[in-house]
């Protein structure tokens, strides 16, 4: 058969068992079995075209690819739950640099062809400009991805950087870009100073838009990320004349965009206002938050939830932090051997990164469907007996509903101050990242359990099994 | 032409994708996002015709980092997707 023929009829089986296993991502009881389709998918590609178009010398396909596979396994194997963000953050970037340096290879001139027949034939208008974007989007990708996981694994700071003339030194880079992308697409090769200017400036352009953004956003900025390294893959096969590339590029490039929408929403701000300010830098709480807040001890907490129905458990980064999620579904199995219902309330920007929360949970063995949407717990909270705040300070945060003069007014947030009493978990009275007073701490029906989460909730699992 | 149908191919897509994603519920954005990562990985097709023999040195070891770096985001995506999806449980 056709070489060329038998590869796209590969390439087609592989788009549709990408896209099927996508589809059955749509449910937990689904998606593992979608997962190894669409990693058959990808097997097929892979193996069709070793088979029938390699180009690369064996030697370096295998280098590559044991080198590739044994740092991808093992990064799988090893990595915390905890640190997926970083993981994700990381891998975004190995996306965005395979296309630029596949853009960069095609800046090279085929074998046979020399001097100024290479350069001035071998590359036509419309595929230089598409090796201009591969270049520059994977190299934004590469190292703004960096910077979010350097951020994320705490690295570096996660304090936004911001500096006076930052807007103008921005707009001199994209400046520079265009510049230099339009000379080096009048006369593209990899000798070209053009080509240089492009790729430093992409690789400086990933840094800036990435430092000005705040711990918080950083949910924002992996999702954003996550859709450049696809629309990366989607530039490289315009350069490769290669659909296959274009179709998963595309796909992962609108999953990075809803994820990120969904993102902003949740934090009720516009992806400009996630990307151009650091938080809080606009507005300051115009409001005091009053009042004392009142402590309790893990002893007391025991007996309010010996005597509680139902109970809901509000996770946030905190937990993560202190490891608490394991005792927190030792808490939950003692509640429920007690007649209790148990329920958890997982906002949307909950963690760093979108879905954190539930991946941790379910590490914890606790059963996907007790893990509520926002929307679904909030018209039950008011019949909850006891909501308990795990280590999140902002998405629980009532000034988000009733102050105007809030920052974070107009935001969604999980209602707990409408359940009976509330528990708080907190290692101090510190601000949560946004800097932003709590209102909840200081509620009549608030109690404060200070300390460190794991321990604190230790202690009551110990009294439930005394 | 080429640009033409290649873009043809690019608009439907994206459209097909949102489709697609916007089912994805909330509690499985995470494996979403390392299982994307793992797709975008394709890019290891295009690594493998990128440079030939004969090539420029250089071609050859960018196009050799290429496949490395494609390389850890198929596997590594797909085996720590798979590792995630296996501990989400329902009630019994």
């Amino acid at each position: 058969m056709d070489t060329a023929l038998l590869i796209n009829l590969a390439y087609i089986v592989s788009a549709i068992l990408f896209v099927l296993g996508l589809k059955r991502l749509g449910s937990p009881a689904t998606a593992r079995s979608g997962n190894l389709m669409s990693a058959t998918g990808m097997l097929i590609a892979v193996v069709v075209t070793l088979m029938e178009q390699a180009k690369l010398p064996w030697e370096y396909i295998i280098t590559g690819m044991v080198l590739g596979g044994l740092i991808g396994a093992s990064a799988a194997r090893l990595v915390q739950m905890t640190s997926m963000p970083e993981m994700v953050a990381l891998f975004n970037g190995f996306g965005g640099a395979a296309s630029l340096l596949v853009g960069w290879t095609a800046l090279y001139p085929a074998p046979g062809a020399s001097g100024l027949l290479a350069t001035v034939q071998g590359i036509s208008t419309f595929t230089a400009i598409t090796i201009v974007l591969s270049i520059l989007i994977g190299g934004v990708t590469l190292t703004g991805s960096l910077i979010a996981y350097g951020k994320l694994s705490e690295k570096m700071s996660s304090a936004a950087i911001q500096f006076t003339g930052q807007q103008v030194v921005n707009a001199a880079i994209v400046l520079g870009i265009l510049a230099s992308a339009v000379m080096l697409v009048q006369n593209p090769g990899f000798d070209s100073p053009w080509f240089y200017a492009v790729l430093g400036l992409s690789l400086l352009f990933g840094i800036m838009v990435v430092i000005p953004i705040g711990g918080a956003d950083m949910p924002v900025v992996i999702a954003l990320l996550n859709s450049y390294s696809g629309l990366a893959a989607c530039a490289a096969g315009f350069v490769l004349n290669n659909n296959l590339l274009i179709v998963s590029g595309s796909l992962v490039g609108a999953s990075g965009i809803i994820l990120t929408n969904i993102m902003c929403k949740a934090m009720n701000r516009s992806l400009s206002n996630v990307l151009f300010s650091g938080f809080g830098a606009a507005k300051k709480s115009t409001t005091k938050v009053e009042g004392e807040p009142k402590p309790i001890t893990a002893e007391d907490a025991y007996y309010i939830l010996e005597a509680a129905q139902r109970v809901c458990i509000v996770p946030g980064y905190g937990m993560a932090v202190a490891q608490a999620q394991h005792v927190v579904k030792e808490l939950m199995d003692n509640l429920e051997a007690n007649g209790c219902e148990v329920s958890f309330a997982i906002h949307p920007v909950a963690g760093r990164m979108p879905g954190h929360m539930n991946v941790l949970l379910a590490e914890a063995n606790v059963p996907y469907d007790q893990l509520i949407e926002m929307d679904d717990i909030n018209p039950q909270m008011s019949n909850m007996d006891v909501a308990i705040v795990i280590g999140a300070n902002d998405v629980v945060n009532p000034a988000a509903n009733e102050d105007e003069g809030s920052p974070l007014y107009g935001m969604p947030v999980i209602n707990v101050n409408e359940a009976r009493t509330v528990f708080v978990l907190k290692r101090s009275m510190k601000a949560g990242y946004a800097g932003v007073d709590n209102p909840l701490f200081v509620g009549e029906n608030t109690r404060m359990l200070f300390g460190d989460a794991k321990e604190s909730i230790s202690t009551v699992v110990g009294e439930f099994s005394d | 032409m080429d640009a033409i149908y290649l873009t043809f191919i690019l608009v439907l897509a994206i459209f097909l994708g949102f489709e697609l994603i916007s089912k994805v519920p909330a509690t499985l954005h995470t494996p979403l996002m390392s299982g994307s990562n793992a797709i975008s990985g394709i890019t290891l097709v295009g690594a493998i015709v990128s440079a030939q023999s004969g090539s420029d040195q250089m071609a050859l070891y960018l196009g050799t980092a290429a496949v490395t770096l494609a390389t850890i985001n198929v596997v590594g995506g797909y085996l720590v997707t798979d590792r995630m999806l296996g501990m989400f449980k329902k009630k019994d």
